[in-house]
């Protein structure tokens, strides 16, 4: 390093290295370089000051170890304190994590600094060998080889070979087999919903998601956004996950005037549209409205759909409006499904249009 | 250590002819020796030579990583219960108090807030994921750029690739496993996904949940895959890879002494035993000290999943968000035939989703291909000596990144106030014209740089020194580079195109090269033809330019 720097600033120097050039070749390798001695190879004061702070960090590395058993054992899991700048936190993961880390940093710096300074840092080459085998060597595996196989007859008794590579072939399908009760077909189960049990003579109920009751029209304000699932669907129920991922309903209540689209209307009360709560694309549940524009956007991968148009998509990757469920009102004033969607709810599959 | 290399000839020799081991240490490592032959082993690695660059620790990272992944997720194990059976949480954590919710997520709410260090361990396990990932990528670009993939590492590339992949599917398996909000709505994505596969999607819908979506198996099944099946098939990867690694001995950087012949460095005992294993510590103990301070995926604040509820910004973990990029710029195409429903806005991200990583996982293929070079490499390439591979990781890299923007959509808008709909029609356009402008602008500086190099090797260094000539001209002296800098900067080879075999044979029979082959030679002359690289200074030219006193 040091020999360097003063080539620098002797620039003129060279004009003697340009000229030893003109004989050899200027960019032949020059071998590796003479090994440099470090503050620590030749001053063994420093040596020992090297080792003093190894074993330093070696210390407080065993510190902090007993400060993480101290912690754990007399920190209070539950107590929060203020620690600028990163605000509230756990104390107790805190004074664990910081322990810990300290204690196994110093360990890993301590190793490294004593490598760095006081273990040899001399460089030194050591020979590589081709991976490849010699052709002597290839010939006689390939001799080897051969004789194995002659011995077993594989080739020459083509009814043994034959048949092992029939059953080898066949006996990995039992394994494909006991895969079958992993789960049940497909069949319709993808196409209904929970809503199936509604019937023209026998209504379901649109239970409201917050109060858990049956609502009216008139609960319905214009511009609002409801979430509501069948009746007699429970929280509790052990199928609940299950049919909510298909069951789940978004009510907007749209000004008549402003739906655009006759059918969609049709299918509402009074302007109040009931339109499946998860999305077409993969399935996320929908949950930000713009009241103004009527539009309906998923907040995962901000597909689009505008209520007021049939639910049409407007933006981002859903493939097909939000399905809509025919709704009405019972004799006592509550809104209520008829029937089932009219088509499968949530993202599409092969067999959707079956 | 010279004793133990003295003995090893012994080794082969009955034990009873052996002398006798000068202390217990030496007794015991004969008797094991005895059994496992261990002292041919250490012959030939205990002092094994390890060249030395800060490149080089990256896949150590890794492995230190995934070795604190494994203890962790140990711990982890001891405490979690991989049911969705449902319970009433009651635990310390108030405001769910009362909710039901599955077994899983309230165990996980325990190891955060009942088990005493519990937190500290999931914060390491996840932000270990995080870095784990990191250093794979990055180690990979390591190897990318420098051209260590080369012949005889392309096998162990392909493990390496392969335990990218694994890395990302079981860090996605492992953050699912939670099953709050936003864990589930990953598996719901996945669902979707899944149902987007023509023919056979419902079917393997059905058979992975184990009914209709979410159904009770998906949990216990996934916790299988995440603990077991992919760490296992990792774990015997990454001994392969490890092994490969010492079999090839590692690459190493032109410089003096330094040839394809040799390795030049350090041996492994003791110099890399303590920087190496020194290593392990300053990795844990740095995300120790950042699990302490940097929560992650505080599921607590996302409450349990139900299907009918999300929050607004769900990400995926980083590594998935270039597949969650795809995903959300697709236009949602959905085409209906014959009663059938082909849903490309989904289908084709799932699709291209595995063709990107396998672009740069077949590379070392093409390229060996392209250049019909069959020889072994071991010192590494410049990333500017090889401008055309240089580009084309750095287009591939790009790429990732504008569909990381298109993945992050919503926190891009919200955060630098753009419109979500700009960026979206951005990364749809950027997908296909950003990997190509940072092809060209990357080669092109590649090429510059090159230049640089020549203009160096041939003219020498700016010294700052400014002389006045005799007639009043002010010039900068330029010095020689030494000779350790002139061989390093010249020592790489230029690979040339590969010709076309004669249109006709010596009997003017006119004969046409095969489309494999033409294409080869086409490939060969955008790699390596006129245009994509600088010829490298000759030793004519330094001659004539350094005898020559003046011409700078």
């Amino acid at each position: 390093m040091s020999h360097d720097m003063s080539e620098e600033k002797l620039p003129e120097s060279h004009g003697a290295a340009g000229e030893v050039a003109d004989h050899v070749d200027p960019f032949a390798d020059p071998g590796l370089p003479a090994h440099e001695p470090r503050r620590t190879d030749i001053d063994e004061r420093a040596a020992k000051r090297a080792e003093r702070q190894v074993s330093l960090m070696f210390v407080l590395s065993m510190l902090a170890t007993v400060g993480f058993i101290a912690s754990y054992v007399a920190i209070d899991p539950d107590k929060i304190v203020y620690i600028f700048p990163l605000g509230h936190v756990s104390a107790l993961n805190f004074a664990l994590g910081l322990t810990l880390g300290v204690a196994l940093f110093l360990i890993g710096a301590g190793a490294v600094h004593w490598a760095r300074t006081l273990m040899s840092d001399v460089e030194m080459p050591a020979e590589r060998h081709p991976i490849e085998a010699d052709d002597e060597v290839r010939a006689d595996v390939i001799q080897q080889f051969k004789t194995g196989a002659a011995e077993s007859g594989f080739g020459r008794r083509k009814m043994i070979r034959n048949t092992l590579i029939g059953s080898m072939a066949l006996v990995p399908l039992s394994g494909v087999v006991l895969l079958r009760d992993l789960g049940p077909l497909p069949e319709k189960k993808l196409k209904e919903t929970g809503w199936k049990e509604a019937t023209p003579a026998k209504p379901v109920q649109l239970i409201n998601m917050s109060t858990n009751t049956p609502m009216t029209a008139a609960d319905i304000a214009v511009g609002s956004l409801t979430f509501a699932m069948p009746e007699g669907l429970h929280v509790h129920d052990e199928d609940f996950q299950q049919r909510i991922a298909k069951d789940a309903l978004m009510l907007v209540r749209i000004a008549p005037d402003d739906i655009k689209d006759d059918k969609s209307r049709e299918k509402g009360f009074d302007g109040i549209l009931a339109y499946s709560k998860i999305c077409t694309h993969v399935g996320c549940p929908i949950s930000l409205y713009e009241q103004q524009t009527h539009h309906a956007l998923c907040p995962c991968h901000q597909s689009t759909f505008d209520l007021s148009d049939g639910a049409r998509v407007i933006f981002g990757p859903a493939g097909h409006p939000l399905p809509q469920l025919k709704i009405t009102t019972d004799e006592k004033g509550f809104l209520v499904a008829t029937g089932d969607f009219q088509e499968p709810v949530g993202p599409s599959y092969w067999e959707r249009a079956r | 250590m010279s004793s133990a290399s003295s003995t090893t000839s012994g080794a082969t020799k009955p034990a009873s002819t052996r002398a006798n081991p000068a202390n217990k240490w030496e007794a015991a490592a004969d008797w094991t020796d005895g059994r496992l032959g261990i002292y041919s082993l250490a012959k030939a690695n205990l002092r094994k030579i390890f060249p030395d660059h800060w490149s080089f620790m990256l896949g150590e990272i890794c492995l230190y990583t995934f070795i604190i992944i494994i203890l962790t997720g140990v711990y982890l194990t001891l405490f979690f219960k991989p049911s969705m059976g449902e319970v009433i949480y009651n635990g310390s954590y108030v405001p769910l108090k009362g909710i039901s919710m599955s077994e899983a997520y309230a165990s996980t709410l325990d190891i955060s807030f009942e088990v005493r260090g519990g937190l500290l361990i999931r914060q390491i396990h996840h932000w270990a994921a995080l870095v784990f990932v990191a250093a794979m990528l990055v180690h990979m670009m390591r190897v990318f750029f420098t051209g260590a993939f080369r012949k005889p590492r392309e096998v162990n590339w392909v493990f390496g690739f392969l335990l990218l992949v694994l890395g990302m599917f079981d860090g996605f398996f492992g953050y699912s496993l939670p099953d709050d909000l936003l864990s589930g709505t990953g598996i719901r994505f996945m669902e979707g996904a899944i149902l987007a596969v023509p023919v056979i999607g419902t079917y393997i819908q059905m058979f992975l949940y184990g009914g209709e979506f979410p159904g009770h198996d998906i949990i216990p099944r996934f916790f299988t895959i995440h603990v077991l099946l992919i760490p296992g098939i990792m774990l015997g990867l990454l001994v392969a890879h490890l092994i490969l690694v010492f079999y090839h001995k590692h690459t190493q950087w032109a410089g003096p002494g330094k040839t394809e012949k040799n390795v030049v460095g350090m041996p492994l005992m003791p110099v890399y035993m303590a920087k190496a294993g020194g290593f392990f510590f300053l990795v844990f103990g740095l995300i120790a000290v950042i699990s302490a301070i940097a929560s992650i995926n505080p599921i607590w604040a996302y409450g349990p999943y139900r299907p009918d509820q999300v929050s607004t910004d769900a990400q995926p973990d980083w590594y998935m968000g270039f597949s969650e990029g795809l995903i959300r710029v697709m236009p949602g195409w959905e085409i209906s035939l014959w009663g059938h429903t082909l849903n490309l806005g989904v289908f084709v991200p799932l699709m291209i989703f595995p063709l990107v990583l396998v672009a740069i996982a077949v590379y070392p293929f093409i390229e060996g291909w392209i250049t019909g070079d069959k020889r072994e490499h071991h010192i590494l390439d410049r990333p500017r000596n090889a401008p055309v591979r240089t580009a084309l990781g750095a287009a591939w890299i790009s790429l990732y990144l504008v569909l990381l923007i298109g993945g992050g959509n919503d926190l891009f808008a919200t955060h630098l106030h753009l419109s979500l709909n700009d960026i979206t029609y951005f990364v749809r356009i950027g997908f296909f014209v950003v990997p190509v402008i940072t092809f060209i602008v990357t080669k092109r500086w590649c090429l510059g740089l090159q230049r640089r190099d020549k203009e160096k090797v041939l003219h020498g260094r700016e010294t700052g020194v400014i002389k006045r000539l005799p007639h009043g001209e002010f010039v900068e002296v330029h010095a020689q580079l030494p000779q350790k800098d002139l061989y390093k900067l010249t020592a790489h080879e230029q690979v040339q195109p590969v010709q076309l075999p004669a249109q006709t044979d010596e009997n003017g029979v006119a004969g046409k090269a095969g489309i494999f082959t033409r294409t080869r030679a086409k490939l060969s002359r955008g790699f390596y033809g006129e245009g994509s690289q600088i010829p490298k200074p000759t030793a004519e030219e330094h001659h004539e330019i350094t005898s020559g006193h003046g011409h700078h």
